[in-house]
């Protein structure tokens, strides 16, 4: 693969390739996030990870919809002292760039976990403040522009590696939160999580997922997430990276058209974890095709009027 | 990127069969699961309580069974329902046993001894010699042994229990020093606890035997996204359950060793 081609660096992170594990898929071990970098991923985003275990909700946690997953896991994770113990290993054996996805109760919580795995040795964190479905974390953080303003400020106060941003698309206007996001200081940000969803049986006449609520991934969501890209690249020239949908580098080229810098993929590894190589290698025919000599090259351009 | 297999499907249970005081039987239709093959797995969700991956015990003419021992709240509560519930089923999912001639020995462990009955009953008439090591706590929790007896010929059965009410008094991995010793297998299948097909596979490395291990762990997703099933590199529900012996060689440091529980830390053992 030419990397000239494909190599994109943006927030101070410099990927191979602009593909990127999106948090919550394979997250937990080294070993796992190992295989995601094999099968062609430029950067890998781990599970969210918190001040204290989790064993989040139990199953169903994961039910199919019509093109897309709604899950509700709970935001399982052992915590960050002994999760650090797996960041540590992990940069043994890795040779991307490691994201720490980290989330709070409390600004307080977010910066102690965010710092926490710096020094373990991430090399950016992704705050999780979108998380749709824990209550008193994630969206409900995403959705204040004011608590979402504090914990950035603070986190931004306690490390010293880039910081990305996950939004939330469960709001009015994406557009407010990132304005926020970026003026408080964020590095990039992940557009977008989950949407809130919910799936109902028939027969039972019950919710399937145990915490009743969940957030909607793949397919379904592309075209949503491309315009939650497409809004703040309108009016922002900030790094973003685009997440929702993408299976194939078509989906990655849309997604770079919109104003995103890179991808993440979760959903689509159902599929395949190769994802990664045939999503690049696709971008990368489809850069040549089109003459450009580098993805940066296409970034933003279905802006062009 | 979505499968059919992964659409839940909502059926009735038509049958329960009491196998032994902790283990039932339990069978639904189910058109999907019922094309499954020996080793797959599927996950069976409990209305309101829970939704558990099981082996697949047998599939035919669109009827499926599954064999569940009651240990914790979900398998409790699924033993309490009866004919007729409305349970629902996502899969088949995962690899399967792969067909070998010759002479075979499967190797169960409790609950495990199920797909290898689903194995059996495939593989009877394509073998030369098919053998079965059965072990269990006690006899009354010995599974199949009628089943077993109508496959396998009776002096290629051999069963242990741990306090001696049937068969040797011994775990089952003890008659396989001998077996191993005197006799060549083309092929050794195994299912159960993961202590015992560590054990196993420390035998059949030994005797550089070829070995298909099917291996459980805690599970979400089913499908290889959440990571709850690692080995390794390996996703079980996606990668396995079945392994190779190549593969358990991968996965060496951990297999026995340790699993990953609900809050992704590492338990051992």
């Amino acid at each position: 693969m030419d990397n000239n081609l494909l190599s994109i660096s943006f927030a101070g992170l410099q990927l191979q390739n602009p593909t990127v594990l999106a948090s919550g898929v394979l997250g937990y071990s080294a070993e796992s996030l190992s295989r995601v970098v094999k099968a062609g991923a430029g950067a890998v985003v781990t599970k969210s990870v918190g001040v204290a275990p989790r064993v989040g909700y139990p199953n169903p946690t994961v039910v199919q919809a019509q093109s897309g997953l709604i899950n509700a896991m709970g935001l399982p994770n052992p915590g960050i002292d002994v999760y650090a113990e797996e960041i540590r290993f992990s940069k043994t054996i890795l040779h991307v760039p490691l994201i720490v996805s980290v989330f709070g109760y409390t600004s307080e919580e977010y910066a102690s976990v965010a710092k926490k795995a710096v020094d373990a040795g991430a090399d950016a964190v992704e705050l999780n403040v979108s998380c749709p479905h824990v209550k008193q974390t994630g969206a409900e953080i995403g959705q204040n522009p004011k608590l979402l303003t504090e914990i950035i400020e603070n986190v931004k106060a306690r490390i010293n590696k880039p910081l990305i941003v996950k939004l939330s698309p469960n709001v009015t206007d994406i557009t407010i939160l990132a304005k926020a996001a970026i003026e408080a200081g964020a590095d990039a940000l992940t557009v977008i999580n989950t949407l809130r969803a919910i799936a109902i049986d028939t027969e039972t006449l019950l919710p399937v997922l145990s915490n009743v609520r969940g957030g909607l991934s793949g397919e379904a969501i592309k075209p949503v997430a491309l315009r939650c890209v497409f809004d703040i690249a309108e009016e922002y020239e900030f790094p973003i990276i685009g997440c929702g949908g993408v299976s194939n580098w078509r989906d990655a080229v849309e997604f770079f058209l919109a104003g995103a810098c890179a991808v993440q993929i979760g959903t689509a590894i159902a599929e395949d974890v190769e994802v990664f190589r045939a999503v690049t290698k696709g971008v990368e025919s489809y850069l040549r095709r089109k003459h450009y000599r580098n993805v940066k090259e296409i970034v933003g351009l279905a802006h062009r009027k | 990127m979505l499968t059919a297999n992964n659409t839940l499907r909502t059926t009735q249970i038509v049958r329960i069969q009491t196998e032994s005081p902790s283990v039932k039987t339990f069978m639904f239709t189910d058109r999907l699961c019922s094309k499954a093959k020996p080793g797959q797995f599927l996950m069976f969700w409990i209305p309101g309580i829970d939704e558990i991956p099981l082996s697949i015990m047998d599939a035919n003419n669109d009827l499926v069974s599954v064999s569940v021992k009651s240990v914790g709240d979900a398998t409790r509560h699924m033993h309490s329902l009866e004919v007729g519930a409305t349970v629902g089923i996502r899969g088949p999912f995962g690899n399967s046993f792969t067909e070998s001639r010759g002479r075979v020995l499967l190797i169960g462990g409790g609950t495990g001894t199920a797909p290898l009955l689903f194995l059996a009953k495939q593989l009877a008439s394509k073998t030369q010699r098919l053998s079965f090591v059965e072990g269990a706590k006690t006899k009354s929790e010995l599974l199949f042994v009628s089943e077993l007896g109508g496959i396998c010929q009776e002096r290629n059965i051999i069963t242990t229990t741990e306090d001696g009410t049937a068969g040797l008094q011994c775990l089952v991995t003890v008659p396989l020093v001998q077996l191993f010793d005197k006799e060549h297998f083309d092929m050794i299948y195994t299912c159960g606890p993961e202590v015992m097909v560590k054990k196993i596979f420390e035998m059949t490395e030994k005797h550089k035997l070829p070995l298909e291990a099917s291996l459980e762990r805690l599970m979400r997703c089913g499908i290889g996204l959440c990571g709850s099933c690692v080995i390794g590199k390996y996703r079980v529900c996606r990668d396995g359950p079945v392994f190779t012996a190549a593969q358990l060689r991968e996965v060496r440091e951990e297999l026995g060793v340790f699993k990953i529980g609900f809050d992704g830390s590492r338990i051992p053992f």
